[in-house]
């Protein structure tokens, strides 16, 4: 059964409020090196299914509910075990 | 004239749009659950603020996806007044009913204040009954209401004339160009917006900017009866 991965992120062009607050707070605490900090979810399923399947139908979910096209972008990763 | 008020596992602001909805003594206004399709023949459907679904992935993604909204966007496309206030509006945009999207406040802040509204257009059945550029003091409470959009988004809205309040002053949570609410819909009859009306209809509640709203669907929907009987 394929394990299905899906990160979505904040399209680039946004502001991400919680990827800044997170880089000002790496910065006081020390890290003044970093920048370009974004933050994004990560969601994991099982797909009953072959590979190809998981592929095809979890790019509907995220198309039906798991991202907004309006502010998100999303990449699958498919494991198959 | 009766309101319809659609109640969300997570819903918080149902109870005060149907009693706003009486105290203004606009007529009945009903429940309408999730789960149900029946409008029960309502003339206005408003989508109410809270957390449906406890704002899991995002604000108003699953709670778009119910039975009842279904029937909602069914009436909306035959010109039915609908009207979403917070996370309502966030629902309605995720539901594709109007365009854009709400994202995590610019200062990551729950904000819960009372703001000033600018009246962008009056060509609406909900802002009828205000006058141009008027200022209005409604409350807003949300953590996610920086509407977003693309460009082309944002130029259609402006030259359709369908952005309908602007935050006066200092933009509370980082709205492209100060939206606070916008207009959709075959006739002008989805209004979505972040501010709370619900909560401004009387000084008790500390103001009362919210009630040319709800005068305006009175209005609109008296000249919709005169239109039918012909007089």
């Amino acid at each position: 059964m394929p394990r299905v991965t899906i990160h979505v992120m904040l399209k680039p062009g946004l502001l991400d409020t919680q990827g800044r607050t997170i880089e000002d707070a790496l910065h006081g605490i020390g890290f003044s090196g970093t920048s370009g900090v974004r933050v994004g979810k990560r969601i994991e399923l099982d797909f009953e299914g072959s590979a190809e399947e998981a592929q095809a139908q979890t790019a509907l979910m995220c198309d039906k509910l798991l991202a907004n096209p309006v502010m998100e972008s999303y990449r699958i990763e498919v494991d198959q075990p | 004239m009766k309101a319809g008020v659609v109640v969300f596992p997570g819903s918080n602001c149902d109870r005060d749009a149907l009693s706003a909805w009486e105290f203004l003594g606009l007529g009945e206004s009903v429940p309408l659950w999730h789960q149900d399709r029946q409008l029960k023949d309502v003339d206005v459907v408003i989508v109410p603020g809270g957390f449906s679904y406890g704002d899991a992935l995002r604000a108003g993604a699953i709670a778009r996806y119910a039975p009842m909204m279904e029937t909602v966007a069914g009436f909306a496309a035959e010109g039915g007044l609908v009207l979403g206030i917070c996370n309502g509006f966030q629902i309605l945009c995720e539901a594709g009913l109007l365009p854009g999207a709400l994202a995590r406040n610019e200062g990551l802040r729950f904000l819960c204040k009372h703001v000033a509204l600018r009246v962008e257009t009056t060509a609406t059945p909900f802002t009828a009954h205000c006058t141009p550029r008027q200022s209005l003091s409604i409350p807003i409470a949300h953590g996610e209401g920086r509407f977003v959009c693309d460009d082309a988004t944002y130029e259609r809205l402006v030259a359709e004339d369908r952005i309908v309040f602007r935050y006066e002053g200092a933009n509370p949570n980082g709205s492209r160009d100060a939206i606070a609410g916008i207009v959709g819909g075959p006739r002008r009859n989805i209004l979505g917006m972040m501010p709370h009306p619900e909560r401004a209809v009387s000084m008790a509640l500390g103001s009362t900017g919210g009630v040319c709203l709800f005068e305006g669907l009175r209005q609109a929907k008296e000249s919709e009866k005169h239109a039918h009987s012909g007089t």
